[in-house]
């Protein structure tokens, strides 16, 4: 089975690996996934200004791409995927914004970019299955603990997402127990981390970051996984004690092509 | 003084009806960024009604949301809290000479070797136009 993939740019460079393992275990489950051959950076993070135009269009390029390479489109860092999202959102709920967007791009811009995004988890969880991917783990991480970090990107604004429930949200939970390990539920699995604040107030950052992973060590885990970059890095400049690792890697242990 | 016309500019450019708040706070009860707020979400919402805009618009409060969107999320109105402190920031930057992240801020984040493109980018979009 065939998907376009949108790597984004940090997955070409600072986050090698979560793409790295995502690709191999994609191909050990039976899937290719074909990166778009054109794509530009999303911006990392969505402008929610609804005269915000321009910023929107690197999105509405990747999935009219995906559009035309005739595949659902899968996405791999969280930010990525609620940037894409949120602005396929923005297309089909705001007409004004379809309208300036098809100007600038000469085209019925809501038409050609209303591609299938998938995030990487929903591709394990709605096209191979949980069920399948456990028969095809052959290297089970029994008896670790596993502390899922969501953040915020992958399950809000709930509207456009649509990936979770937002507020209890278990496809990580589910990934975990497939691959044999037992996840540890933890009240700041979905609290933000301080994302880019880190640029401009760091202490402000630490202490958001220093928050989850002790709400995960406070619960047993023995290391947290998230799917995305700046996460990790946020997490681990707070000196997290706990490792902090792709789920990409986790999965690529289990399938034994690490 | 700011005009009526930059009110409404604000509340085009986020989209937000601020008459359907209800006051509750829960936007700021959530909020990640409380404690370096001068101005939280919900006064964010009532201030740009009444028409304080300016007092918003000096604050540092517009530089201090992590666009997390749990205001979003977990308002009981769907106003959208964050929409609004978008708005504003962008009210600012997009005028001559108030980015307020600049290039050469990038340099010393580069030498951090393990800083990922995404958090560059994504401070730029949200501090600089
Ligand atoms: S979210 Fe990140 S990694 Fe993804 S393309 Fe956008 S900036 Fe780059
Ligand atoms: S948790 Fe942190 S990096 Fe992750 S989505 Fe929220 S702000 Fe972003
Ligand atoms: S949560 Fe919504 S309704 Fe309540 S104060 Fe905030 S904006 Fe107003
Ligand atoms: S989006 Fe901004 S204002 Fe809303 S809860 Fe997050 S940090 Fe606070």
């Amino acid at each position: 089975m065939i998907f376009s993939y949108y790597p984004g740019c940090t997955l070409k460079t600072k986050a090698k690996e979560l793409d790295a393992y995502a690709r191999r275990s994609a191909e050990a489950l039976g899937i290719t996934l074909s990166e778009l051959p054109e794509w530009q950076c999303c911006g990392g993070v969505y402008t929610t200004a609804e005269d915000e135009i321009a910023t929107k269009l690197s999105s509405v390029r990747a999935l009219m791409e995906a559009k035309k390479e005739g595949h659902a489109l899968v996405t791999l860092c969280s930010a990525c995927h609620n940037v894409i999202k949120q602005t396929q959102y923005a297309l089909n709920t705001d007409d004004d914004m379809a309208f300036k967007v098809g100007n600038y791009m000469q085209c019925d811009a809501r038409a050609e970019a209303d591609t299938k995004v998938i995030h990487y988890l929903e591709l394990l969880r709605d096209i191979v299955g949980f069920d399948e991917l456990k028969k095809n783990v052959k290297n089970p991480l029994t008896g670790k603990k596993i502390a899922a970090y969501y953040g915020c990107l992958l399950l809000r604004p709930s509207s456009a997402m649509q990936f979770d429930n937002p507020e209890n949200p278990k496809i990580m939970e589910d990934f975990i127990r497939a691959i044999g390990a037992t996840p540890v539920i933890y009240p700041m699995r979905n609290e933000c981390c301080g994302g880019y604040i880190t640029a401009e107030d760091p202490a402000m950052a630490k202490k958001n970051s220093t928050a989850v992973w002790e709400s995960a060590k406070d619960f047993d885990a023995d290391y947290i996984i998230t799917a995305c970059p700046l996460c990790r890095y946020n997490l681990i400049k707070s000196e997290s004690p706990l490792p902090v690792i792709y789920f990409t890697e986790l999965l690529a242990e289990a399938l034994d092509v690490k | 003084m700011l005009t009526n016309r930059e009110k409404e500019q604000i509340l085009i450019s986020s989209g937000v009806d601020v008459r359907k708040c209800m006051r509750c706070g829960k936007c700021t009860g959530t909020c990640p960024a409380y404690d370096e707020m001068e101005y939280h979400p919900h006064e964010f919402v009532y201030m740009v009604e009444k028409g304080e805009i300016e007092k918003l618009m000096n604050s540092s409060s517009i530089y201090k949301c992590l666009t997390c969107f749990a205001c979003v999320e977990r308002c009981p109105r769907g106003v959208e809290p964050a929409k609004i402190i978008e708005a504003v920031r962008l009210a600012v930057i997009r005028k001559q000479g108030n980015n307020h992240i600049k290039a050469e801020d990038i340099p010393c984040m580069a030498e951090d070797d393990d800083t990922p493109g995404q958090l560059v980018v994504s401070a730029f979009r949200k501090y600089k136009k």
